[in-house]
């Protein structure tokens, strides 16, 4: 459940031999160990997925949904089969409501034309927040360039939280259609109460959608719970290869959307009058899909349901309490936001020195780690920061890097002051 | 200094002051030209969009048709607040075609970490050779540049892409 704090590790975790499944982490940068605290924007593979990948391709491959060849069934079939995992691992209510798309930006691309065009009147309102993604703004700005649907923006607090009394009231104020929010901040690491977002929107008649890019990483997802009407998220930041994303919506809402990209695999019959569509989800998937990104994926949730979210949530909550435990006591260093609820990535700045600069000289140490505006330009002018490093935790992480970290930190402080 | 390098990794340390030259740390830490001219011919402002650094810079025209005066206005790090003030000490009193030669002897040096170039001129911004080694930083040294030959174009607005 999202709105559950980690529970008891259900069995012991052992970093360092996960790390041992991670072949780049044994490399070395400059010289140094990598410490690779820069998760939140790709995750690295573990060995399942690299192999099953190549394993595909040596003994299995061929395109999906058409031959009538053992090779083409057998690959369909592993394709297919994780559209059951993705299904399983949301907890959707049928694998049908899961579509692939090429990532998360992809997605909230296919629900802002398709649904946004094709279902939202031009005066429904679209409702974000002031934390999101690049990827959960402009396409909504194309919408409303193109469709009218005017964009609303919920603020966040100080603090980092979403503004809930300043949502709700933008909700009843507004007619808006449709809610789309992050789920877990990639810059401030907050998670949104996604069963509030979603009861307020839905008593305000508004569908909301969650973009899990980061949530989907770090706890257990389960659309049914929260009540969500569309969910998106990533592979690559799942552990996944690149390429590969993921659309839930509810069926009675894909139903009645029109395609996004038209093509071969999205058709069921096609003559130059006219076409008509597949069935959703394949009605969203046209032309050949991303078939050895999504086993990538499959051997992905595979490797993350094996450990355990429980135990995930428990190490990187270890891991969050350390570091923010640790960067707040070095002088001059200021973490960005401070909400109740919040995952394993850190936002802070350092009195004298630019994140440009923090960010070179931990590289020098082999420490990669984030700066910028993290695609979130909106919300860094209302925290009134140009930009930020940012270091962000995954399951392989360990205490000692954190240590690492904020010992180097210190003696970025020192170069600069 | 208060760093202390025995403290640090001593190869690290040696490599990273390579980038970070007291020169640059000194000016990148306080920019001397960094100021609005109140009284200016040409203004022009240029962004990293993947950063969020921003530098305006304006120039002053001399009567012989040479920059005079400019002053700068940016938010950035050390390497491009650097970049900015030893590009003022470098190209002020130039003529407009010297500042385009220096600009492109100096896009030249931060790409290949060293120059060909006998233009004296360019041996006050050597300093900042050293962003030659990491890729991602080209773009904060060659900022102002593009700023300022920008306002001499008379266009207000630079990419430093």
């Amino acid at each position: 459940m999202n709105q559950i704090g980690p529970r008891i590790p259900a069995a012991p975790f052992d970093v360092d031999r996960i790390r041992q499944d991670f072949p780049i982490l044994s490399q070395t940068v400059r010289g140094k160990k990598l410490v690779f605290l820069d998760s939140a924007a790709s995750a690295q593979k573990p060995r399942a997925v690299i192999e099953a990948m190549s394993r595909a391709m040596e003994t299995q491959y061929a395109n999906v949904h058409r031959g009538l060849h053992w090779m083409s069934e057998r690959t369909t079939d592993a394709y297919e089969s994780v559209r059951d995992q993705v299904a399983s691992l949301l907890n959707a209510p049928s694998r049908d409501e899961i579509v692939f798309t090429r990532n998360t930006t992809e997605a909230i691309n296919l629900v802002a034309h398709s649904y946004g065009r094709g279902v939202l009147k031009p005066d429904q309102a679209v409702l974000i927040s002031e934390m999101e993604h690049h990827s959960n703004i402009v396409p909504w700005q194309m919408l409303r360039d193109a469709h009218g649907n005017p964009l609303l923006v919920a603020p966040v607090t100080d603090a980092g939280e979403l503004d809930m009394a300043a949502y709700e009231s933008l909700l009843a104020d507004g007619n808006v259609g449709l809610v789309a929010i992050t789920h877990m901040s990639n810059v401030l690491g907050t998670y949104t109460p996604a069963a509030r977002v979603a009861a307020l929107a839905h008593q305000y008649g508004a569908k909301v959608l969650f973009d899990g890019s980061q949530a989907v990483v770090h706890r257990v997802t389960d659309v049914q719970a929260i009540d969500a009407d569309f969910y998106v998220f990533t592979g690559h930041k799942l552990y996944g290869p690149t390429g590969i994303g993921v659309l839930w919506g509810r069926a009675e809402l894909l139903d009645r959307m029109p395609p996004f990209l038209g093509g071969g695999d999205m058709i069921s019959s096609v003559s130059f009058e006219q076409s008509s569509w597949a069935r959703v989800p394949h009605k969203f998937e046209a032309g050949t899909p991303a078939i050895l990104e999504a086993i990538g994926l499959g051997a992905a949730i595979s490797y993350v349901n094996d450990i355990g979210y429980d135990t995930i949530a428990a190490h990187e909550q270890s891991l969050t309490d350390h570091a923010l435990a640790t960067l707040s006591a070095i002088e001059g260093l200021h973490i960005t936001g401070r909400a109740q609820d919040r995952g394993g990535v850190i936002s802070f700045t350092m009195d004298g020195a630019h994140a440009h600069d923090i960010a070179t000289l931990l590289d020098r140490n082999g420490i990669a780690v984030r700066a910028g505006h993290h695609c979130a330009e909106p919300l860094m002018r209302r925290l009134g920061l140009d930009s930020t490093a940012r270091a962000s935790f995954a399951l392989y992480t360990t205490h000692a890097e954190i240590d690492a970290l904020a010992e180097s930190l210190a003696r970025v402080r020192s170069f600069f002051q | 200094m208060s760093f202390d390098p025995m403290s640090f990794d001593p190869m690290s340390f040696d490599k990273v002051r390579d980038l970070y030259q007291d020169v640059i740390l000194r000016h990148g830490r306080n920019p001397v030209h960094m100021q609005k001219l109140e009284v200016f011919d040409a203004a022009a402002s240029g962004d990293n969009p993947m950063c969020g650094d921003r530098c305006e810079v304006r120039i002053k025209y001399a009567a012989d048709g040479a920059v005079g005066k400019i002053g700068f206005d940016a938010r950035g790090c050390a390497i491009s607040m650097a970049s900015a003030d030893l590009m003022v000490e470098a190209a002020t009193g130039c003529t407009p075609g010297d500042i385009r030669a220096l600009a492109s002897d100096f896009f030249g040096l931060v790409r290949t970490g060293d120059t060909a170039s006998d233009n004296a001129a360019l041996a006050a911004l050597k300093p900042l050779c050293g962003v030659a080694e990491y890729p991602s930083r080209i773009k904060c040294a060659t900022l102002p540049w593009a700023a300022l030959l920008a306002a001499l174009d008379g266009d207000t607005e630079a990419s430093s892409e």
